[in-house]
């Protein structure tokens, strides 16, 4: 039976605020276990919550960054559920008023097609604390230091059906909420968290299968084996006559499995109801209208620049403009050569491959944009070869020397440019190719043009590698059909 | 409505209350008593009536991004029954 992929995804974005949703708390990443846990924290009795504006203001953000709805009057609920690194015993929560109502956000994939995906809701919500289950004594540890970190927990629509699909909806959104600065987008830090929903249905069948929900994924590449191991499960569970049971799952990317976290049934009983602590919030048109106004550009918008301005392709503007910091440097690199086209290539080429390799993102390493533009600039007015340009690059990546002219130079990587003194090289090397001068000039056009490789490499060894190609070239057509 | 005995053991487990075997009785039936006025309120026509979040008319007042509160580590964790290395400890739980 051909059998079709149904997806949904739950992100949980932390937002980047100083202080906690409801309390006056530190939110900074690394402190000393539970320094960071004030009386509002731990859950003391006769303690309240006191709203973070700035984590409404960053909500709204977003909403409007993905064109949603934003609801005016937006009310927090209790989440009921037992586990001790959730001390009030309830997790302060948005059901039915949710500040971002439904949006969409648009993907493109590999083969250049488009899908909108569409954004049920957005709500805003706190964070738990964490359970360290190392030995101590036969004791869990708790620290709860993240306990009220403000979350935003943005739903999708079921909208994507393959693993692509989702990896380049978790990829744009994540460039998303980092190009638009409400969240770090620190996956290894747990800041930016997905959950995938999947089910599988026969081809054709309009009725939902029934899901499971796969936790917690910290990177893309896991989110994609993720997905592609849980449709084979469920795919081999169905056909072998057995069911699939709504439950969480937990995937060990490592090891490439997966196991059963908690089954939904009676777990699932939250018992929601409104927090009587808290009011509900009301923004007037005028409070969202301000806040429009800080949006930065958007990487949709600045996509559609780099293809208009720069003149790059879609594929390339899309890559670029997805994340700020490549999009920053990027520009930067672009602004020093002055050649859009060249900066995209060599961004897109050798330092995108070296950042894979090294698992390395653009925030992190010592190269500058504006060495990566000296670099190119050099490559255009001839100084470098582009093999040569390959070696300044390694040079530069490992922080050899910051100077670009530099590496050139002490790498004697300089390109021979003068003329006179290719011409000379061209005359040397030509005199002892006398036979494959012959077989050239009794050649045709189309056969000449393959010969004239023939020489390229004697010259090219014959200047140590230093021969402007380019003009080695012009020098050899002019004295080969004189 | 009322409330059965299963129900009452449903709920005090998800509460995580201890409920004994002679209390059930009790709690049910009383439980059935607030659920027996709710009944009462349930009478009244509230067709095209939006619910309320909160019994006041009013509106959350919001708090500035700032940071206020220090570190009181030390003196939360003297209440605590098991501490280590800063952290609560709590007896084991993993799923």
């Amino acid at each position: 039976m051909q059998w079709e992929t149904v997806i949904g995804l739950e992100i949980h974005a932390q937002l980047t605020t100083q202080s906690k949703i409801f309390s006056g708390s530190s939110t900074t990443f690394g402190a000393d276990a539970n320094t960071q846990a004030s009386a509002v924290d731990l859950a003391m009795p006769g303690t309240l919550p006191v709203p973070n504006e700035e984590a409404f203001r960053k909500a709204i953000m977003f909403g409007l960054a993905i064109d949603a709805d934003i609801n005016k009057r937006s009310v927090f609920d209790r989440k009921n559920y037992f586990y001790p690194d959730l001390p009030k015993g309830y997790q302060t929560t948005q059901l039915d008023h949710p500040i971002v109502g439904a949006g969409h956000v648009e993907i493109q994939l590999k083969d250049g097609s488009k899908k909108s995906i569409r954004i049920h809701h957005a709500h805003l919500e706190e964070d738990a604390g964490k359970s360290l289950h190392e030995d101590f004594h036969g004791m869990s540890g708790i620290d709860l230091n993240r306990a009220g970190t403000p979350l935003i927990e943005i739903v999708t629509e079921p909208d994507m059906n393959t693993a692509e699909e989702a990896v380049a909806f978790a990829r744009k959104l994540h460039g998303l909420v980092s190009s638009i600065g409400i969240c770090d987008g620190e996956m290894s830090q747990g800041s930016l968290r997905f959950d995938v929903n999947i089910s599988i249905r026969p081809v054709g069948e309009e009725k939902l299968g029934t899901r499971t929900e796969t936790k917690n994924l910290n990177s893309f590449r896991f989110m994609e084996k993720a997905i592609a191991h849980e449709v084979e499960r469920q795919i081999e569970l169905i056909e072998d006559g057995g069911e699939v049971k709504q439950e969480t799952r937990l995937y060990d990317g490592d090891k490439d499995i997966s196991r059963s976290m908690r089954s939904k049934e009676e777990a699932n009983d939250y018992r929601y109801f409104p927090c009587p602590d808290l009011l509900p919030v009301v923004f007037d048109d005028s409070y969202i209208e301000a806040i429009r106004e800080t949006l930065p550009e958007l990487p949709d918008v600045k996509q559609a620049r780099f293809i208009e301005q720069l003149g790059l392709s879609e594929y390339d503007a899309g890559i670029l403009s997805a994340e700020n910091t490549m999009a920053n440097f990027f520009e930067a690199t672009a602004k020093t050569c002055n050649d859009s086209k060249l900066a995209a290539n060599w961004i897109m080429g050798e330092l995108s491959a070296r950042l894979n390799s090294e698992d390395k993102s653009i925030s992190n390493i010592d190269l500058k944009a504006e060495q990566l533009g000296s670099l190119i600039s050099r490559i255009k007015d001839g100084t470098v070869s582009s093999s040569g340009a390959k070696k300044v690059f390694d040079a530069l990546w490992i922080g050899e020397d910051d100077n670009v002219d530099k590496i050139i130079e002490a790498k004697g990587l300089k390109q021979v440019s003068d003329t006179g003194a290719l011409e000379a090289i061209v005359d040397e090397v030509l005199a002892g190719m006398t036979d494959q001068i012959e077989q050239y000039k009794s050649a045709d056009d189309k056969k000449r043009k393959k010969l004239m490789g023939g020489f390229m490499g004697p010259l090219m060894k014959a200047s140590k590698g230093q021969g402007n190609p380019k003009l080695f070239n012009q020098i050899l057509a002019k004295k080969l059909n004189s | 409505m009322s409330i059965q005995r299963e129900d009452v053991e449903k709920i005090a487990r998800l509460a995580k209350l201890q409920i004994n075997e002679e209390q059930l009785e009790t709690v049910a039936s009383e439980l059935s008593n607030i659920l027996g006025l709710v009944d009462q309120l349930q009478a009244v026509n509230t067709d095209n009536i939006e619910p309320m979040a909160h019994p006041t008319d009013a509106v959350q007042i919001l708090r500035a991004d700032q940071v206020t509160e220090t570190n009181n580590r030390e003196a939360f964790q003297k209440i605590a029954p098991a501490t280590e290395n800063g952290l609560y400890l709590v007896p084991k739980v993993i799923e």
